[in-house]
């Protein structure tokens, strides 16, 4: 590892403290439902650490516990978790100079909260996979942990909400979304873009909302720039 | 629940699956390409939008519906929040200034 490689790793382990923030939380509340739902800490981690998707998890654990059967979970899991088709595709022009053995585990790493930190990152200069790295695997690391301890000392602990909490994700998607709206357009955009969200959410049933919001106003965004 | 291991492992394995797929594809096709010019300009709208799409329902909606009254204290933390997040542009800063705000108001609500 070069020594510009080196200060990248560490860039982007930095980079992931927000996420880390925002995940340990939600993964400890994961885990408390798994345990409800009579999965072992092994068998959480372990979905946490072949599956990787905080949404999609919630979902399956709760339909597990419904008693229903593997391949409507797993048909859900895939529509739930569509939308990365759209970050790993934004991704890819700052993916170039990335070797093509490196590129398929960095891939699968890519969250909503993986995607919105290094894309807003890439777009202010170029960065080794070293960064990406560090980031995703960081906050990896901070999920599987925090659902294995959820599982475990979820009965220990009685409230997280009044630490806070609830607000590392949120605000850290704020703080990236003043970095992203850049004139009229990209103004326009958000607006748009989170109107529909809500709209989605009203209108349909499962996790549509984002990626059916955000394909709609970059299409919208599309006609703009013409 | 009465869990087969391996029936579960064979759960786990489809659910990677189509979990890595979307986010692997994509970026493996288009990386070592030249991206056709609308394309290049639809993926410069999705991460503005896919932040506002997260972002709005989180703050806005408790319990699935619209919440716009004070009683919806990530909504007023949110805004109490937003001009340090547009100033500052720094993660950081605004995640631990919000929680804060947060952990205060959610005292001042009991």
């Amino acid at each position: 590892m070069t020594n510009l490689e080196k200060r990248e790793l560490i860039f982007g382990i930095k980079r992931a403290a927000p996420i880390v923030m925002g995940y340990v939380p939600v993964g400890f509340a994961l885990g408390v439902l798994a345990a409800d739902a009579g999965l072992s800490p092994l068998q959480t981690g372990m979905m946490s650490l072949l599956v990787y998707a905080g949404s999609a998890q919630f979902i399956a654990v709760s339909m597990l516990s419904a008693g229903a059967g593997y391949l409507p979970i797993i048909a859900t899991t895939f529509l739930v978790n569509l939308r990365h088709i759209l970050f790993s595709a934004s991704l890819s022009p700052y993916f170039k100079e990335i070797s093509q053995k490196i590129i398929p585990l960095i891939s699968f790493y890519i969250t909503d909260e993986s995607f919105a930190v290094s894309i807003t990152d890439a777009k202010e200069g170029n960065l080794a996979y070293t960064y990406f790295l560090g980031l995703y695997i960081t906050s990896y690391l901070s999920w599987v942990i925090s659902t294995v301890l959820g599982v475990t000392f979820g009965a220990l602990i009685p409230n997280t909400k009044a630490l806070g909490f609830d607000f590392a994700l949120p605000g850290m998607f704020m703080a990236l979304l003043c970095m992203q709206i850049k004139d009229r357009k990209t103004a326009f955009a958000a607006l748009v873009a989170g109107l529909l969200s809500i709209f989605f959410l009203y209108i349909l049933p499962g996790n549509w909302n984002v990626i059916l919001a955000s394909i709609i106003t970059a299409m919208i965004g599309v006609l703009m720039e013409k | 629940m009465n869990m087969d291991s391996r029936n579960y492992l064979l759960l786990l394995l489809g659910m990677a699956f189509v979990t890595y797929l979307p986010r692997l594809i994509p970026v493996m096709i288009l990386s070592k390409r030249n991206i056709p010019e609308v394309l290049v300009k639809f993926l410069k709208f999705i991460p503005v939008s896919v932040l506002s799409a997260l972002l709005l329902p989180n703050i806005l909606m408790v319990d699935n519906k619209i919440n716009l009254s004070s009683s919806n204290t990530l909504l007023v933390t949110s805004i109490l929040t937003f001009p340090l997040a547009y100033k500052t542009r720094n993660m950081f800063l605004t995640v631990i200034a919000g929680m804060i705000t947060l952990v205060i108001l959610n005292r001042l609500m009991v």
